[in-house]
């Protein structure tokens, strides 16, 4: 898919910007066994960008962010049908270990393995190939501080993981997606059980890594979203119901539900 | 959430009583020149530190919910719009106590000549600020474009009383004080004009997202 999208369906902002997108999606349906989740969702992820997907609980925002790197094949009698693409290359049929590598995840509730801050990083790197002692070192380092974390365990790499607080776990997770240089990297309410500064943290840490990845996000808080996302997509029972600068949605979005739900007036 | 929609609603509320006592004021002010009546005038002047009281509040409230509540869309197009509408109605509230102000001093003099154009010139600026106002009530787009489209008739209206008293003022220097009094008093009215203009842009921010301000094509 070599295509310039130009953005967006909806209200055309002042300034579309053209892009290749680094993402791809078209005619997506998703099923749970018999449920359908996803109802043709069709959106172009544009690259170096944060993409913010905001709804409901429920609206599929979540599962549609892990169709992205085939997540939900973790889960029995799920299947996604239509075409997902990173960068023109099938997304549904890449083998899983490539795209994982390549589309880095990072969840609601910091998940780091009970092992040292310096394994947790590790690990990503020893599944994914040889590499020296000292070259381990570097890249732990290099991922902690792409995560703005180094500052804060430099001293301590080898104490658990388990013993930093709740922001610091979010970040080692992130240090840990970031240790095998994922081209996007996928975060799904990665601030919901933290404080406003843990968040800010984050925050400003999707702010750098955008320069050398293209992130999508998905967050309950608005005010996140109109933060930190240049693009947002607003999902409703399944559907994409409109996506678009993010300036865009939260000032004049082209569609009732949009603006019922991001007023408050849903439901 | 219904606190915020109870509060939004207050606050339009508050907008809309100095809206009134804003329409007041200018009409008061051309009355007390027209009818040389200085219990109107003095109405005006009553009325002025109760607009600026209520400009402050009327801010601060505003500011208040964007603080708390974070409003989105088109709770945040109202709330920007309320600022800016609070903001030009305080300036229109000046711009009557100025024309008070002519109106007492002209008061106590002969008048230059039978007022015929400065009140019809009247009549366009508070047509135009009763339009913009209940541009603004209805959400009504179409309305706030009349406005809009009506500024120019005031501009030329005002540019040819300039044009009449320069004459007088030339024919009869004893004349230049009353003549400029009434220069002021146009001059006043074209700006509260502008006022409402600057409101009828506001409503079409607040219902349609669309900034026209500076931009002559998109007004129609």
């Amino acid at each position: 898919m070599t295509d310039v999208i130009e953005i967006p369906p909806g209200a055309a902002p002042r300034r579309a910007e053209a892009f290749k997108p680094k993402l791809h999606v078209s005619n997506l349906n998703f099923y749970y066994g018999e449920k359908q989740v996803l109802h043709d969702v069709a959106v172009a992820v544009p690259p170096n960008r944060v993409t913010a997907l905001i709804g409901p609980s429920g609206c599929g925002k979540s599962t549609f962010l892990r169709t992205l790197n085939r997540m939900y094949e973790a889960v029995p009698r799920t299947r996604a049908e239509g075409i997902v693409t990173l960068d023109g290359e099938d997304v549904l049929s890449m083998d899983v270990v490539r795209l994982r590598r390549r589309v880095g995840m990072v969840f609601q509730k910091s998940n780091p393995f009970p092992k040292s801050i310096f394994e947790n990083v590790a690990y990503g790197l020893r599944v994914n190939g040889r590499m020296r002692k000292r070259e381990i070192e570097e890249a732990v380092e290099h991922s902690l501080r792409r995560a703005a974390i180094w500052d804060e365990v430099k001293g301590h790499l080898h104490d658990s993981a388990h013993a930093l607080s709740g922001g610091q776990q979010q970040r080692l997770c992130i240090a840990r997606a970031l240790a095998v240089n994922p081209e996007v990297l996928l975060l799904d309410e990665p601030c919901s059980a933290l404080d406003p500064i843990a968040t800010a943290k984050i925050e400003e840490l999707m702010f750098v890594l955008k320069e050398s990845c293209t992130i999508v996000i998905v967050t309950h808080n608005m005010q996140q979203a109109a933060r930190v996302a240049e693009y947002t997509g607003f999902f409703l029972l399944g559907r994409l119901i409109e996506f678009n600068k993010t300036e865009v949605i939260f000032k004049r979005p082209a569609k009732k539900e949009t603006e019922d739900y991001i007023t408050g007036r849903f439901g | 959430m219904r606190h915020f929609i109870e509060a939004l609603e207050e606050f339009e509320q508050k907008l809309l009583e100095m809206a009134g006592l804003v329409e007041a004021a200018i009409h008061k002010s051309v009355l007390s020149l027209t009818e040389r009546e200085e219990s109107h005038a003095e109405a005006v002047l009553r009325n002025e530190a109760r607009i600026n009281q209520m400009e402050i509040e009327i801010d601060d409230f505003a500011v208040r919910l964007l603080a708390l509540y974070q409003p989105m869309a088109k709770d945040l197009r109202f709330l920007t719009a309320g600022i800016k509408i609070n903001s030009d109605l305080e300036r229109m509230g000046d711009l009557a106590v100025n024309i008070v102000e002519r109106a007492l001093s002209l008061m106590h003099e002969p008048p230059v000549k039978p007022l015929i154009d400065i009140p019809e010139l009247a009549r366009l600026t508070e047509g135009m600020v009763h339009k913009s106002l209940d541009a603004f009530v209805k959400r009504d787009s179409a309305l706030a474009r009349e406005v809009l489209l009506s500024d120019d008739a005031v501009d030329n209206l005002r540019d040819s009383i300039y044009g009449e008293l320069k004459a007088f003022m030339q024919r009869d220097p004893s004349t230049i004080s009353r003549a400029l009094d009434l220069i002021f008093v146009a001059r006043n009215l074209e700006r509260i004009a502008d006022h409402a203009t600057n409101i009828a842009e506001d409503v079409l921010f607040l219902v349609q997202g669309v900034d026209v301000r500076h931009h002559a094509e998109a007004r129609q």
